[in-house]
This record gives structure tokens, sequence and C-alpha cells, in this order.
């Protein structure tokens, strides 16, 4: 306890600090290199070595580590703390104060086996949804991609525009109206409408023209044309050029629209929490939600155990992936 | 091809077929490929097709004749883009904007419509379903009724009932359909089994008991008659109803009491007094929807809390998330500093973790009794995190702040180091303190490369449903509203609130909301894309 206290204050200085540090640290420390560089490229002066001091050290790169380190606790506190309270074989909320009291896998074994929570099935649903609904938006995203950057047509400049409206309105706006679509069309076919993954992936795919398709066409942008008109001279068609070229040639842009489709569907919970009915058709975030409506009754170590076994493999695929997906992110804002 | 008998040029000619062939080889690919291709798409449009006729016949079946013709005009479009040797781009463009026009642009428009109606429980369906549905709410067995014996029958899953009148005629009828004669198999005076329905045994009675005393089967057309109801699946009774419909005068009688609702055109059977009968009907109430979220003091008010949090909410979360990165990279853009990479590594778990699972692990650790930071972090105190207004609202922004900072840090940190390092370098020789290469050269760099993605980040924590819902649930709750919101409820989970949670749903109200939300989001859009000239770049 006595630890977390002296964080908690280290971080309050930090944060104090700051002003200080960018206006002062900076400043002076960044001078005095500038001058001593000049000096001594200037006369081929070596310096001799100078004796470690804490106090020069800190002003440079020290206080950094401060932030840092204050930062990564702030960062981590709520990680540190569900996987200790998921490696709690107690169930309860006040159980799991005590970091690392005990540990067991108890509580996995629970999230997995209780017949009441269809957590594996959860799982299940949330892969199939989410994966099928990043294929389809790689795929219908690519497409229009790559009309809009290869081809010029009467319309185009309208569709691209139409494209970036139309986003700025997000279907969750809209789940009343998805909810008694999909109701209706539930009354003619039952296949594909309330409560069937088919059809909550439908609704998924109507966003997949939109922020990833401007992904992809700026980066197809990047291939140059003359490599389409080569494979045309040799006879290839429009199709193959599609498929065998720029789709190869932009792997790591589609690897990217993949991945960010596939976390915002495991992320959704509106329209899936509205569509899904049975609870052993829902998605892991509604029925992670609803399992712990209440933390208080709720068994909490299970939900922790839960969301540890959520979590993994998008975190991992996050970090797999990590210097593509800053790339794309960043795509718009540096150019 | 010329040919020659000389010996030199023979030698050559070896290479020349080889191209030849290489090309005729390329040509041959080409076309077998075009008839692959041509298989493939014709198989594909076949499948497309069935499903079309298929879809256009159960939409017949249904009596939907719009939808059906739309689906079968979709469907010509798409046969004839597909057939033709040009509209190459609507080729690649048609699949998505299928998806986009049917699910982003239709439900759209289609929430535009139900603002306008009272759409909700009690206004669900149409006049004759609510009418059925009252009569059928109202039944009460007939004092005098004879009884008449029946079999349960079934066909495809909906059951029937087989009756036999008093006069050892035989009729057959489900929920939805009226006793109609039949021609039946009798076993002495009652009716047994009929062609194209399986009777059920004793022991499929027993097991779908509650199913079958939820049977009325109507009597006639005419919904005064009553229906034929039975308690045990082996005889029945006539059960009419204590409301009289009078089609032509458009009211409904209470024969018990005599009142009489009638139909006053505010989508339910309305007494002098101003009961109403529901369920009503669903009608078109133009600006009503709209009139009473601004109007009625006690929807208005909440109104008026929840759009100011929501662009609070907004706005500081992006000034937050922003300055906590910016100050993050300047402090980490040292080649100085060792480990760098670390930290960047373990600062940015919180964003790749999936927000949900966050928001309900902060929802657990800010519990006021039980959680980790009340008990553990704070020794003991009761602050109480999520149940307090102001608390709430500071405890979202703090979430919402570890949940948005890894982005931010991430974003400044690629601007910072697009950044020419010659322009820092000239300011230093031109005699510029770091400050002032900061405030006046990086930071307006910095603000041009950035700018767009900021206001990407104010529209999607303007619709930030998952922070709010899942941490707060929008409480504490405004116990003074008539509509479930509370007071960290943001317009869109107020929306959703209104629409699928609580004792009443109200579809008309929810979308009027939503129709306040498109309107807030294209008046910021509008001046954003002004300002930032985004939209002209396209080309």
């Amino acid at each position: 306890m006595a630890k977390e206290t002296k964080q908690r204050g280290a971080w309050a200085e930090g944060l104090a600090a700051e002003g200080e540090i960018l206006a002062a640290g900076l400043d002076a420390d960044a001078r005095e290199r500038a001058i001593k560089d000049a000096r001594r490229t200037g006369d081929g002066y070596v310096p001799p070595k100078r004796p470690f001091k804490f106090g020069r050290w800190f002003r440079a790169t020290g206080w950094r580590h401060v932030v840092g380190v204050v930062m990564v606790v702030f960062a981590l506190f709520p990680i540190v703390f569900v996987i200790s309270s998921s490696l709690n074989p107690k169930g309860t909320l006040t159980g799991s104060n005590a970091l690392f009291s005990r540990i067991g896998l108890d509580s996995y074994v629970r999230i997995l086996t209780d017949p009441q929570v269809p957590f594996t099935q959860w799982f299940a649903n949330t892969l199939v949804i989410a994966g099928f609904t990043a294929v389809g938006t790689v795929f219908l995203g690519a497409l229009a991609a790559y009309s809009f950057s290869r081809m010029r047509f009467a319309g185009r400049r309208f569709g691209l525009i139409s494209i970036v409206v139309v986003q700025m309105f997000p279907q969750l706006l809209a789940v009343v109206a998805i909810f008694l679509l999909m109701s209706a069309i539930a009354d003619w076919f039952p296949a594909i409408g309330l409560n069937t993954h088919i059809g909550l992936i439908m609704v998924y795919l109507g966003g997949a023209l939109g922020v990833n398709t401007f992904l992809m066409y700026g980066f197809f942008n990047t291939v140059p044309a003359s490599i389409d008109e080569a494979a045309k001279i040799d006879g290839a068609g429009h199709v193959r050029i599609f498929f065998t070229i720029i789709l190869r040639l932009a792997a790591p842009i589609l690897a990217v629209v993949a991945l960010l489709s596939f976390i915002f569907s495991v992320n959704e919970f509106v329209v899936a929490s509205v569509l899904l009915i049975d609870t052993e058709k829902q998605t892991l975030a509604v029925g992670l939600t609803k399992l712990v409506s209440n933390p208080r009754y709720a068994d909490w170590s299970a939900f922790s155990a839960g969301a540890v076994l959520a979590a993994l493999p998008v975190v991992a695929l996050f970090l797999f992936l990590q210097k593509y997906i800053v790339g794309g992110l960043t795509a718009g804002a540096v150019k | 091809m010329s040919t020659t008998i000389d010996d030199d040029v023979t030698t050559e000619t070896p290479p020349k077929p080889t191209k030849r062939q290489r090309q005729a080889a390329n040509i041959a690919d080409a076309a077998s490929g075009g008839i692959k291709m041509l298989l493939f798409k014709l198989v594909l449009l076949g499948i497309l097709d069935a499903v079309a006729v298929y879809a256009v016949l159960v939409l017949a079946g249904f009596g939907q004749w719009l939808i059906a013709i739309v689906v079968a005009a979709v469907a010509a479009l798409v046969n004839w883009i597909y057939f033709s040797r040009r509209k190459l781009p609507a080729k690649y463009l048609t699949p998505g904007i299928i998806f986009l026009v049917l699910f982003q642009v239709f439900v759209l428009v289609y929430t535009g419509y139900i603002a306008f109606t009272n759409y909700g429980t009690g206004h669900n369906g149409s006049k004759e379903q609510a009418v059925s549905s009252l009569m059928a709410s109202s039944l009460q067995r007939v004092e005098d009724s004879p009884t008449y014996p029946v079999t349960v029958v079934d066909q495809l899953g909906t059951l029937g009932l087989l009756v036999t009148d008093p006069d050892g005629d035989a009729y057959v009828g489900t929920n939805d359909q009226p006793l109609e004669p039949v021609d039946a198999e009798f076993d002495g005076d009652k009716a047994v089994a009929v062609d194209g329905w399986t009777s059920l045994q004793f022991a499929d009675v027993l097991a779908r008991t509650d199913e079958i005393t939820e049977l009325a089967v109507p009597f006639s057309d005419d919904p005064n008659d009553g229906a034929v109801r039975t308690p045990d699946g082996s005889s029945a009774y006539l059960y009419t109803s204590t409301l009289e419909y009078d089609e032509a005068a458009g009211t409904m009688t209470d024969v018990t009491t005599g009142t009489v609702y009638s139909d006053i055109g505010t989508g339910a059977f309305t007494s002098a007094d101003g009961d109403e009968l529901l369920p009503g009907w669903q009608i078109t109430v133009g600006f009503d929807n709209f009139v009473r979220a601004v109007t009625d003091p006690r929807l208005a008010q909440p109104l008026v809390y929840v759009t100011l949090w929501t662009f609070a909410f907004a706005l500081i979360s992006v000034a937050s998330t922003f300055f906590l990165g910016l100050f993050l990279a300047i402090v980490f853009n040292d080649m100085r500093m060792r480990g760098r990479k670390y930290y960047r590594v373990l600062m940015i778990l919180p964003y790749a973790i999936p927000s949900f699972l966050s928001a309900l692990i902060w929802a657990g650790m800010m519990n006021e009794s039980f959680g980790f930071i009340n008990q553990v972090l704070l020794g003991g105190a009761s602050v109480p995190w999520l149940t307090d207004p102001w608390m709430a609202k500071l405890s979202v922004l703090l979430v919402n702040l570890w949940l948005g900072f890894p982005y931010m840090f991430l974003v400044c940190m690629g601007a910072l180091q697009s950044i020419p390092d010659e322009l820092q370098e000239a300011a230093t020789v031109d005699g510029a303190r770091p400050w002032a290469v900061f405030r006046l050269i990086k930071l307006p760099l910095l603000l041009v490369t950035v700018a767009p993605l900021l206001i990407a980040s104010f529209a999607f924590n303007f619709n930030n449903f998952n922070t709010i819902y899942m941490l707060t649930d929008g409480g504490p709750r405004d116990s003074n509203a008539p509509i479930p919101v509370g007071f960290t409820d943001i317009l869109i989970t107020m929306v959703y609130k209104v629409a699928f949670t609580g004792q009443s749903r109200d579809y008309g109200l929810a979308s009027a909301y939503s129709i306040i939300i498109f309107i807030i989001v294209a008046v910021i859009s509008i001046i954003a894309f002004r300002r930032t000239k985004s939209l002209e770049e396209l080309n």
C-alpha cells in the first residue's frame, strides 16, 4: 500500500513539473549542448570524458525516465489489477483487492465451463463475426478504392465526397432504424434477420465503404500506374490486374484495414446488443457487459479471467502489427 | 512471317517462334482465364438471381409488393451492370454501394421517418393488429356456451384446433386463420384427424400445454364473434371479447361498463375522459416528438444538460488526451534517452485492449464500497467515483484519458518526427530559445498535420458509447426524468436507453434525439470541412 501512495505522489509531482520542464529544462540544456558542439567541431578539440554527475544526467534525460515510469504505472495498474484478480480463485470484487495474494487458475476454469455463461460460444461468435466483417470490409473497400484510384468516370468526385460525408454519421446513430429494419427482414427471411450472425455481419458491412476505403485509396495511389499499364500491354485484364498486382502490392494496408475492422467489430456493443437476442448468439462485448452489469454481485474473478482471455488475441495482434497500425493511423496526418 | 532459306537466318529464328509462342501462351492464358472468369461470373450471378427470385416470391407471398419490386429492380440492375461490356467502375463499386445504401443511407432516412411516428411500446403495428390484439386480450368465456370436442393439430410447427360443433361438422383454424369447414375423420362424434395436419398425441399435448392454452382460434372473420379456446386440449369453449368493435364507426365499446372508446387520431382508442386502450397502433405524429422533447419540461431539462455534457465530454476528452499525448511525445522524442522503445510499448497497451473491457474493469475498480481504488489506493476511503453526479463526470473523463492518450501519443510522435531537423537548427542559429522554437515553429506545423485527427477524435468522442455505457451506464440516474436518463449520459447513450431499456420503449422519441445528433454533427462537419478544406483536396 505504501508503494502505491508513493507512486501516486510521483505522478502528481510529474504533472506539476510539466510546465517548468517544458520552459526551462529543454531550454538551457539544449543551448549548452549546441555551444559545446560548435566549439568542439571548430578546433577539433576532444573534451576529456566528464565524470558522471547525477544532477546533469537528471536534467538531460533522468526526468524523462521519471515521467515514463509514472505514465507506465498509470497505464498498467488496471491491467495488473485485472490479471491479479483473474488469478484469484475467490469470486468477489472485494476478494480481488489484495494483488496476487493467491494464485490459481480456478477462475479460468469457471468462466470456460460455467453452463450459465456460454463464454466459449461468445468467443467463437466474436471471432466469426469480426473475422467475416474484416474480410468483407477489406474486399468491398479494396474494390471501391481500386475503381476510385485507377478509373476516371462521371460521379467519381461525388462518390469520394459522399463516402466522407456519410461516414460522419456512424451507424450507431441509426440503431433504432437498424433494429426495426432487421425485425422486418426477420419476418420475411428469418435466416438473415434479427438474431442472426449473418444479419449483423451485413449491417457491419454497410460501413465498409468509409475511412478504410480512404486508407486503401491513398495507398493504391502510391502504386505506380505504369505497373498496370505494363500488365495491360501484356494482355492482363482489369480483374487480373486487381487481384494479382494491386492486391499483392497493397498487402500491408490490407492487413491494417482488416485489423482495424476486426478490432472495431470486437468492440462494437450497440448494434450487436440490439440485434443478437439469444444469449448463446451474443458476442463477447454484449455477453461480458451483461455478466458484470452489477459488479458487486458478479463473479468478478471469472469476469477478469474472461477479460484476459478476450483481450489476449487482440493485444497480441495489435503489438505484432504495431508498426503498420501506427503508420495507418497517422497516414492522414503525416504525409 | 516471311520464310527464308538462308542458314544464318534459320539459326537465328529459334528465338522468334519462342517469343511468339510466349505471346500466344499469354493470349491463351488470358483467354482461358477469361472463360474461367466468365463461368465464375455466370455462377455468381446465377446464385444472386436465384436468391433474388426466391426473395421476390417470399415478399409477394407476404403481400410486400413495393419491396418485391425494389428487389427485382436491384437484381436487374446488377445483372445489367455485370453483363455490360462497359460500366467498369460500376462493377467495382456496386457490391459496396448496395450494403452502404441499405445499412447506412436507408437506415438514416428511415430514422428520420420514425422520428415522425409514435412507434414504440403500445404502438407497434397496424390498426387491425391492435384491434385483434385488444379483442384477444379481453376474451371471456361465454357462460352458457356449448362444449366443443377438439383435437389439437399441427401443420409445420403451427398449432391449430380441429373443432367438432354440436351439429357434428368439423372445422379447423389457427390463431391467425378463423375456423373453416373441413372433411375430417371421425372417431365417434369427435373429429380426430384431417388431411394436411398432424394430430397431436396425448404426450405431445402435455409437452406443449403452454402453447395450446394460449391458442385462441377466431370463430369467424368478424372479431366480435369471439374465439374458441381449450384449457385442456380435448374440449373447447366459445370465448367472446368484453370489447365490441364497430368497424364502421371506428369505436371500441366495453360491453361490461358501456364505455365507448373511439379513434380520435392519437393512435389508440380513447374514451371520453382520456383513458387509452393499449396496445394502440402506429401513426405519423408530425413534429410531436420534437415538440415534446423541447417543450415538456421534464424532457427538455435532461436534453439540455445531456447536450451540454456531450459537448463538454468530447471537447475535454480531445484536449486532455491531446495535451498528455503531446507532452509525452516531447518527453520521449529525445535520442539520448535510453529504453524509449520499452516505455512506448507499455504505454500503448491501454489502446490495444478492447475498450469495452477496459471500461468494465475501471467500473469495478471505481466501485464505491468494494473497488480497488477506494479500498487499496485510498486506504478504505469511500469516494463516490461513479455515484455522485460530478465525481462520475470526472471519472468518465479520467478513464477516457487513460483510453485515449496512447493514440494521441503515437500521432504526435509521428508528427514531431516528420518535422525536419533543419528548421530547429536554423531557428537555433538565429538565436531562438527552445521554448520559442517549440511554440512558434514546431507546434504550428504539428497542428496543421494533427488538426484533421483532432476533429475525427472529437467526432468519435461525441458518440463514444462504450466508455459511458460500460463505466457508469449514464448514471447516477436522474429520478426526475420520465425517461431512463442519468447525469453522465451523452446523446447517443440517451438514444439507446430511451429506445431499448426501461419499461417502455419509445422508438419515435429516440429517433427524434438521433435526428438532433445528426443536425449537430452535420453542422460541426460543415464547419470543419470549410476550415480544413479537406474535401477540396480530393481528386
